[in-house]
């Protein structure tokens, strides 16, 4: 029993995390730097934070992260970090030779009052930043808000320095995906397509974090949003923002700054949420839904009618982030199952009323926790064993000790690959999340079957 | 060749080096270049990998959450009975606590923790912020130690305060203050800690069972499987053997000085190294009980007999290979270079992130010409070294792993990844069966790369 520290009687904390559901911003803020093309991620802190975060990044998508720090001393940390990233600015565009440093910052950079436009404005004027190049920058201090955030933050900021309008239109439309994988980013975009639209998408990881072996190493992959494209996104009919919370920031910032109307959605994952995307593009784009489209839909419609018997009542346990929980409580609810636990370690009121309000007619009590942590998570189930449990790989000691089936599905997941290859958002990534809830509940079926009754047909 | 050159930071060219150009002259422990892609990491990270292995202490980060979040259950030290430190604790500091201090915090969530858990001793880790909003660790922990009846041990982990080297020695003087309080009337004057050992994969478990074999009692296996009674009882051993040296050597330098226990480098990593570092340690002992020379050397032949012909399997198909190391302390990279000669590979690329200009004197020493010893290297210079090399395995960390599989190069995690031991006789067979089976996969015909050919 890995968790038998895990005690059944709940009492409130209020000076400790346990096993979290959250990491700090300034990982959300790298992740989201990736997916500019040609850009350089930039830690401004010790460097622990940066080799850190590329580690987990690396463990999550068994591909090379490249992002610089600025190596802080104990020098610096008493007279502050100019030196420091004045230094990186120039080491970076003369080694490395990106079009964009993005830099984000630490805890530490942000309380000893770094002030990185600043410091950004000095390496300029000392001619330390070539022409056509940039340096941008999200604060993301790691005692404010969560990784998700910090994903926010570093996408608005995409907005704030590049996002212009230079008063002709131009017909696309803006997708800001949110913190999904890059798998999903690119189901996002073939649906955009497949409907006859244009569009910007941004960040973009796809073929960045899910890159195919080409017997080399690049410093830069291929993919990622240019700056061009996202200089564009001023002109563009509107934007799609996927996430509230992820997404939501640089939606507004696009629509104030250039006034590009924004409409903030749910991640589409499951039917109904990607219905209202689908019906969202249709609806802005003045296109008609083409049958492939339809196919795909009725497609994964058909899969829940063959087997919606199985999904019946069973009760779930949910870890994730905000913006695909909400989702996937909504996917679950109207599959017939229970989505009786979800917890998140990022807070937010707003959250737990958008889950209750989904899970009004769930005939069972639903906890919701936000700022939660795993360890309220699995007291929780102590108390009440549930059918299944969707979340990141952590979730794999509850699992063994509980012997309650676990479908991977979030950040991070060391154990597993395929998430950032294959969606979970859109029909076709329904499709994916119904088989793997299937082999999971199917799988624990068959092992536990008595015998007599362990059947070869379900 | 020019590709490799002009990737090269002009500030970093005296961390290069190249065997055969030249005398030895090679700059290392310089702080690394802002900017750079660095494989390091920093203080806290230093500490929390010492300590971790202590599984029946509680482990509460003091910061906020990434510092927990990023090393929760990461490196695979095994434990063979409690696990507290597999979880995560964090005081998770939040905004206003870095405005009003977390040392409130700090305390209630030790408290509270040490309630539930009742560890039998807690490590609290300061961070980057706790460094610069200056809580009084040192205070919340006496006063918790004092309610509570447990050693409760801060460690100046501050991120900034240097490299992991600082880190570890943060660790040590944490540990040392457990030593000298344990009842050592039963210790056997046979006796050793181990140090500097993480017992990944188990591999702590097969050395003890050497040393039991040379009728030798571990005492404490401090780094590695470690229970806090052993360490408070440390101090009765009659000799540390330390492996990991950057790791732990402070640490045993504290115990030569304060209980006057002798210190012994030892490898557990490849053949000949493993089998001297068990000589070493018999000829220690060797006064006080004249027959452990013989039991040691039955030992090792028994081993031996074993070991060698499954291994000349592997070394017919790998010799010639080409090996590229890189890897956190240098100290390691001795043996493996050792343990590829075993093998009839050839090392052409050797480096580490925090080696002392000594250790890359030995490396230069041992290594072939034309082999290129690095210090502080990055991804970028790695892997044009790979390729410039033509090298057909790279033995590595997590962050390594990936440049040689997008180069098509095989790969060996001999850092915390490894699922095999990889010390020890056996070890070196898992070592050469798993150096074998990445070389040698057929997965590498199809990289496009090799295909050119």
């Amino acid at each position: 029993m890995l968790l038998r520290h895990t005690t059944k009687e709940i009492k409130e904390r209020q000076a400790l995390a346990v096993n979290p559901a959250k990491t700090c911003q300034p990982i959300g803020a790298m992740y989201a730097a990736l997916g500019i093309h040609n850009c350089l991620p930039h830690s401004h802190g010790s460097q622990g934070c940066c080799a850190y975060h590329r580690s987990t990044l690396t463990r999550h998508y068994k591909e090379p992260v490249m992002a610089g720090s600025s190596s802080f001393t104990e020098g610096a940390s008493v007279f502050g970090g100019q030196a420091n990233l004045l230094q990186a600015i120039d080491t970076i565009f003369t080694v490395y030779d990106p079009d964009v440093i993005a830099v984000h910052t630490t805890c530490l950079s942000e309380t000893i009052g770094d002030d990185i436009p600043q410091i950004a404005k000095k390496a300029e004027a000392d001619g330390k930043i070539p022409a056509g190049k940039y340096v941008i920058h999200a604060n993301t201090p790691s005692y404010v808000g969560t990784h998700v955030t910090g994903f926010a933050t570093m996408t608005k900021a995409m907005v704030d320095y590049f996002a212009e309008a230079n008063g002709h239109k131009v017909d696309q439309i803006n997708i800001i995906p949110g913190y999904v994988e890059p798998s999903d980013m690119e189901e996002i975009k073939r649906i955009v397509t497949e409907l006859g639209l244009r569009s910007v998408m941004f960040p973009d990881t796809s073929n960045v974090l899910n890159r195919p072996q080409t017997g080399r190493f690049d410093m830069f992959p291929k993919g990622g949003t240019t700056v061009e494209a996202i200089r564009s996104s001023g002109n563009s009919r509107a934007t799609i923002a996927l996430g509230r919370l992820a997404s939501g920031p640089a939606a507004r910032a696009l629509d104030s700054k250039c006034k590009v109307g924004c409409e903030i959605l749910e991640l589409p994952i499951g039917l109904a949420a990607t219905d209202v995307f689908v019906d969202t593009l249709r609806r802005i784009g003045g296109v008609s839904v083409p049958e492939s489209i339809n196919t795909e839909r009725g497609r994964m419609l058909d899969i829940i009618t063959d087997m919606h018997q199985y999904f019946y009542g069973k009760k779930v346990g949910l870890v994730g982030d905000p913006d695909q929980l909400i989702s996937l409580t909504e996917f679950l609810v109207s599959i017939d199952m229970w989505p009786v636990y979800v917890v998140t370690g990022t807070k937010g009121k707003k959250f737990e009323a958008r889950i209750k309000e989904i899970t009004r007619d769930v005939p069972h009590e639903v906890k919701v926790a936000a700022g939660g942590d795993m360890f309220l998570f699995h007291q929780w189930i102590k108390n009440e064993p549930v059918d299944l449990m969707m979340g990141n790989t952590y979730l794999k000691y509850i699992s063994r000790d509980e012997d309650i089936p676990l479908v991977r599905f979030g950040f991070p997941i060391l154990d597993r690959v395929g998430h950032s290859y294959f969606p979970t958002v859109g029909y076709r990534g329904g499709m994916r999340l119904l088989e793997k809830i299937l082999d999971a509940l199917l799988d624990k079926k068959d092992k536990d079957a008595p015998e007599e009754s362990f059947e070869l047909v379900l | 060749m020019s590709s490799s050159a002009s990737i090269i930071f002009e500030e970093r060219k005296d961390q290069i080096v190249r065997k055969g150009q030249g005398a030895f002259d090679m700059d290392c422990n310089r702080e690394s270049l802002a900017g750079a892609v660095s494989q390091r990491a920093c203080v806290f990270c230093g500490s929390r990998v010492v300590l971790y292995p202590i599984a029946d202490a509680l482990h509460l980060v003091h910061g906020p959450i990434g510092c927990a979040a990023y090393t929760w259950d990461i490196r695979g030290a095994l434990s063979s009975g409690p696990d507290l430190h597999r979880l995560s604790f964090s005081t998770d500091l939040q905004e206003k606590d870095i405005i009003f201090g977390g040392e409130e915090k700090l305390y209630r969530a030790l408290s509270e923790l040490i309630d539930r858990h009742h560890p039998k001793a807690a490590f609290v880790y300061s961070t980057c912020i706790v460094g610069i909003i200056g809580d009084d660790l040192e205070a919340v922990c006496q006063r918790v130690s004092k309610e509570k009846g447990i050693p409760v041990l801060p460690v100046q982990s501050e991120g900034f305060k240097g490299n992991k080297r600082e880190g570890y020695g943060a660790a040590c003087k944490a540990m040392f203050r457990l030593m000298g309080t344990g009842d050592i009337s039963d210790i056997s004057p046979l006796s050793i800690n181990i140090l500097g050992d993480f017992n990944l994969a188990g591999e702590i478990w097969i050395i003890r069972e050497y040393f039991e074999r040379m009728g030798i009692q571990t005492v404490a296996n401090i780094t590695g499987d470690g229970r806090v009674a052993d360490l408070q009882r440390a101090h009765g051993a009659a000799l540390n053997v330390v492996q990991c040296s950057g790791a732990t050597m402070e640490l045993a330098k504290m115990m030569q000085e304060g209980f006057g226990t002798p210190v012994m480098r030892v490898s557990y990593f490849g053949v000949e190294d493993m089998a001297e570092s068990l000589y070493q340690i018999a000829r220690f002992f060797e006064p006080k009980d004249p027959g452990i020379m013989e039991r040691t050397t039955e030992l090792v032949k028994t081993e031996l007999s074993e070991l060698y012909p499954k291994l000349q399997e592997y070394r017919r198909e790998l010799a010639g290979k080409k090996a590229a190391i890189y890897v956190g302390g240098a100290f390691k990279a001795f043996s493996l270079v050792k343990a590829f000669r075993l093998l009839g590979m050839q090392v052409v690329l050797v480096g580490s992130q925090t080696g002392t200009e000594e250790d890359y004197r030995e490396l230069y020493e041992i290594t072939d010409e034309g082999t290129i010893i690095v210090d502080d290297s990055n991804p970028l210079e790695l892997s044009s070294f790979l390729k410039e090399k033509d090298v057909d395995v790279f033995v590595g960390g997590v962050k390594e792993r990936p440049i040689a599989y997008k180069l098509g190069v095989g790969f060996c995690d001999h850092n915390h990844e490894r699922k095999q031991p990889l010390e020890g006789f056996v070890g070196m067979l898992n070592f050469a069966r798993e150096i074998h089976s990445s070389v040698m996969s057929p997965v590498w015909r199809f990289v496009p790369r090799k295909k050119a050919r």
